[in-house]
């Protein structure tokens, strides 16, 4: 019974990594970058929310919402502002940029709310939760709801990248950008809507996050956001079924550690497994392996 | 018939050889430089290349000819372990190149330049020909540092033998030009040098003559044979340019979806019917 | 010999603003000028330069994008602050200068074993697919380093990995890292550091292995196939770099009387990358000034008080987009021109000409 609660619970935070990996695994995929900003959109989220539930007294899913809007325009603000200039630049330039966009969000945050923690409100999701098996085995209403929502935002999204039309546009830059370009596809523009659709799931990985771990303060989505772009490598950056797969078994495998091996050296034993997955498979689990050409 | 006889049978197992492979004369009583046996790779269950022999003298000039897609630098690549053999062997001076890596082949002797020019475009033409000369001139990397007096002398050395290869090419006055800012067919130029700085015994050229003018091609043409006279070595060009083969090839080998298709000097390929028909047939007039 | 002289100047310019800068804040303290905000900050501005110029050979010399690196300093530091502290008890050795000297030594030769241990598997990868597991081995190293427990007793040393009933006095305490470390680190160590650092590094690009470690960068096939041994040289520069790493850290650790893991967290690796990018990455003197500028950066935004980290921020950002942007790269090539064609003597045209080649 331990086993299994603690299988749940890696499932819930595994569905918060994944939900995550997905941002940075569209934007790797279509944009070729690493947006090291993406972990601290989740922390923005998560403040957006606060603020709308317990400052101005709005309804919990209209909170939630508020969030997933202000976070959609952000992403697209930040891609439009930071990033756009510097499609011919090299990827660390990007990269350093990125880095700094990160900075920006997390010190604009530590100066409109402070570095003192905040305790997330556990109403923002007031789902019951469940008791199983003559109560030996409790699951709370967040578990429920944060396993729920991944599967819900997979099987939405699987649909909208391999059944519309910009989905197809998606596909089309993230295989080929300059053939993209030449049938027609605005590739800024799907570049926009790769970070738009990406900051919205980080709006919402925001708010299970929080309430699942409630205290939060400007650092929180870092470490988070870390882990979940490992997860991203782990299932094979670029693919989406991969940023599910690697999220989930990492979610486990540091629930799992924790529990049975050790809490200090859990986030440890989380990066050796992906080092070692990506030493036998080195494009991750369900990436693409790529012969060079000679 | 005696056991002995039976079990010193059933240990022998025989395999064809090659047995129609030529090389010009006066390299007939040497080993032969290269010599490929049954060589074939597969990509996913696509053969590349199937059943590829080839024999090349000592100081040969070989050409190896196809239509696009022919498999031509997948040989290349076969031939310098960048692809391992899915079946057959490749031999360089009788050694077997089997489970070799890429620097290893080079060790032994094979040098190669690439249809896509591969230089080190941030680096000057002599430092060009000086990594080229890597395992030529050697000194250790704390000598290096502490500016040891082997460093010194090495470093004089290096710089001496890549201004007399440089010399050899006409690209003295180049020596301390970026190398990716020249133009083309320098660029072509530099790679060969690079090539020969490794001291090989058979130089494989992917389409050296590519993008080049006919006064270029020329030169190289011209170049080419200079190399074989002045270093005794083989060459194995790859090319498009008919009048580059057919002037400075003696051998020929006609590659088609991974199989050769023919052998021989350059006039028995001109008048091979099959290979007319397969490749040259629009192109004889443009070559002659 | 233009291009050899080219990087004689070049080096001479390095050391000699270096050595410049060294004598001017040597000066500034004995006349008392300078101010104690600033006297604090010297000894940790040396270490993030060597940082930034052994990062340098990884991400700019050998083209690895590494996000590690500050898991090798962490390692140096706590070599370095275990070995001064058993020195120290054990020996009653009093002599500052030996003990920093070989408390350096040790985390440089710690961080190296770390390198050869980690470049093992990390190089056999390529692209993204390496940054990510330097930085999961950044992170691991940290999270080691929290559970690890040194004392000293008499003569003898002893370690605990998640358990701390040891017999002495403790060195490291676990996730409370390093307690009651005596200061030794001098600012004239981190200068001859930094010496040390650059000799390496510009003696080593221009030298045979340097010249295979750039080759594998630009053009890795065409590396291996004049017989450049990849994995050895990469390592070369993986290690090499870790060393130095080390010894930075050994230094940094000394300068402080507690330390904990937790400060060499991931974002302390990409502080020390942002400094190697804006820098222009594969140039030395350029990571040197970066270093230096962008340490003291935040110490000089005081006077924005909490304003200051983002007024940084958005200042990366701004350098960024200005040094990227093609407009304005154009606008400042013009102006570095006229300076250049004063230390040519030929341009490449006509050198072309005379050797018969076709300017395209």
């Amino acid at each position: 019974m331990f086993f299994l609660s603690n299988l749940v619970n890696g499932l819930s935070l595994g569905s918060i990594y994944a939900i995550i990996a997905l941002g940075y695994t569209m934007v790797y995929g279509i944009a070729k970058m690493l947006n090291f900003a993406h972990g601290d959109v989740i922390m923005v989220g998560a403040y957006v929310s606060f603020c709308a539930f317990q400052y101005w007294g709005l309804p919990p899913v209209v909170s939630i919402l508020a969030a997933m809007v202000f976070c959609t325009v952000l992403g697209v603000v930040i891609e439009g502002t930071a990033y756009r200039p510097l499609r011919q630049a090299t990827s660390l330039a990007v990269l350093i940029t990125a880095i700094g966009m990160s900075y920006l969000l997390q010190n604009l945050a530590l100066l409109i709310f402070k570095s003192d923690p905040k305790n997330y409100p556990a109403q923002i999701i007031g789902m019951p939760g469940i008791s199983l098996f003559g109560g030996q085995l409790k699951i709370s209403g967040v578990t429920l709801v944060t396993i729920l929502a991944n599967v819900v935002i997979m099987v939405l999204l699987t649909l909208f990248i391999n059944r519309t039309k910009l989905g197809k546009a998606m596909r089309c830059v993230s295989e080929d950008r300059g053939a993209a370009e030449l049938m027609g596809i605005s590739v800024n523009r799907t570049i926009s809507l790769t970070f738009a659709i990406g900051s919205a799931l980080a709006a919402i990985a925001g708010v299970l996050l929080c309430s699942a771990y409630p205290i939060f303060d400007p650092y929180t989505g870092s470490m988070p956001g870390i882990k979940a772009f490992t997860a991203a490598v782990f299932g094979g950056i670029g693919s989406i079924p991969g940023a599910m797969v690697g999220g989930l078994l990492l979610g486990i495998i540091e629930i799992l550690s924790r529990a049975y091996i050790s809490t200090q050296l859990a986030d440890a034993i989380v990066f050796a497994v992906l080092i070692v997955v990506l030493l036998v498979k080195p494009t991750g689990l369900l990436g693409k392996q790529i012969r060079e050409k000679v | 018939m005696s056991e002995q006889v039976k079990k010193h049978r059933a240990g022998t197992k025989m395999v064809p050889v090659p047995t129609n492979a030529i090389v010009p004369e006066r390299d007939v009583d040497e080993i032969p430089v290269l010599e490929t046996r049954h060589l074939g790779i597969e990509f996913g269950g696509l053969k590349a290349v199937d059943d590829f022999n080839l024999t090349i003298g000592k100081t040969e000039i070989a050409g190896l000819i196809g239509p696009n897609g022919a498999g031509k630098t997948t040989v290349f690549n076969l031939l310098t372990k960048v692809y391992e053999p899915t079946t057959g062997a490749v031999l360089i001076n009788g050694k077997d190149l089997h489970g070799m890596s890429i620097v290893q082949a080079s060790k032994l002797g094979i040098a190669r330049t690439f249809q896509n020019i591969r230089l080190f475009d941030k680096m000057t033409v002599e430092e060009n020909v000086r990594i080229g000369l890597h395992n030529q001139i050697k000194y250790d990397m704390f000598s290096g540092i502490l500016r040891l007096p082997r460093y010194w002398k090495q470093e004089k050395r290096q710089h001496e033998k890549a201004m007399e290869l440089l010399d050899i090419f006409g690209m003295q006055d180049l020596a301390d030009e970026v190398s990716g800012s020249l133009p083309y067919g320098v660029q072509r130029r530099l790679e060969i040098v690079r090539a020969l700085a490794t001291d090989p015994k058979l130089l494989l050229l992917d389409e050296p003559a590519a993008g080049m003018n006919p006064h270029e091609t020329e030169e190289l043409m011209e170049n080419i044979a200079k190399i074989r006279d002045r270093f005794q070595i083989a060459i194995l060009l790859i090319e498009h340019d008919m009048s580059l083969v057919m002037g400075v090839c003696e051998g020929i080998c006609v590659l088609n979806f991974g199989r050769v298709i023919a052998k021989g000097t350059a006039d028995e390929i001109q008048a091979n019917p099959v290979v007319i028909e397969a490749y040259l047939g629009k192109k004889k007039e443009a070559a002659k | 010999m233009r291009a050899k002289r080219k990087k004689l100047i070049y080096n001479a310019v390095t050391f000699g603003l270096v050595i410049a800068a060294f004598l001017i804040c040597q000066y500034m303290i004995s006349t008392g000028q300078m101010t104690r905000s600033l006297r604090n900050q010297l000894i940790p501005i040396c270490c993030w330069i060597v940082m930034a110029v052994s990062l340098n050979l990884v991400v700019g010399i050998s083209g690895e994008l590494s996000l590690g690196h500050a898991g090798f300093m962490s390692v140096g530091a706590f070599t370095g602050i275990v070995v001064s502290g058993w020195l120290l008890n054990a020996f009653q050795m009093e002599d500052v200068t030996l003990r920093l000297v070989l408390a350096m030594a040790a985390g440089g030769l710690l961080a190296g074993v770390a390198g050869v241990l980690i470049g093992i598997p990390v190089l056999r990868l390529k692209g993204d697919y390496l940054a990510i597991v330097t930085l999961a081995f950044g992170e691991i190293i940290r999270n080691v380093m929290d559970c690890v427990y040194v004392s000293v007793e008499g003569q003898g040393l002893y370690f605990g990995f998640l358990n701390n009933k040891l017999p002495g006095t403790l060195l490291l305490n676990g996730p409370n890292g390093a307690v009651g470390v005596k200061k030794i680190a001098t600012f004239t160590a981190g200068f001859i550091l930094i010496i040390i650092a650059l000799v390496v590094i510009l003696n080593l690009i221009n030298s045979r292995s340097g010249r295979a470690i750039m080759a594998i960068r630009d053009a890795r096939i065409a590396a291996e196939s004049v017989g450049i041994n990849i994995t050895k040289y990469r390592m070369m520069a993986f290690v090499t770099s870790a060393i130095m790493a080390g010894m930075a850290g050994a230094l940094y650790g000394l300068n402080y009387s507690t330390l904990v893991a937790s400060k060499f967290k991931f974002d302390q690796s990409i502080n020390v990358l942002v400094f190697v990018v804006l820098g222009g990455i594969g140039n030395t003197l350029g990571a040197v000034i970066a270093a230096t500028a962008l340490t003291v950066l935040p110490e000089m935004l005081r006077d924005f008080g909490q304003y200051r980290m983002l007024v940084y921020a958005v200042l990366l950002i701004v350098i960024m987009l200005t040094t990227n942007n093609p407009t304005i790269r154009t606008f400042l090539d013009r102006l570095i021109a006229p300076v250049k064609r004063l230390f040519r003597k030929k341009n490449a045209a006509e050198l072309l000409k005379q050797t018969g080649g076709d300017a395209q």
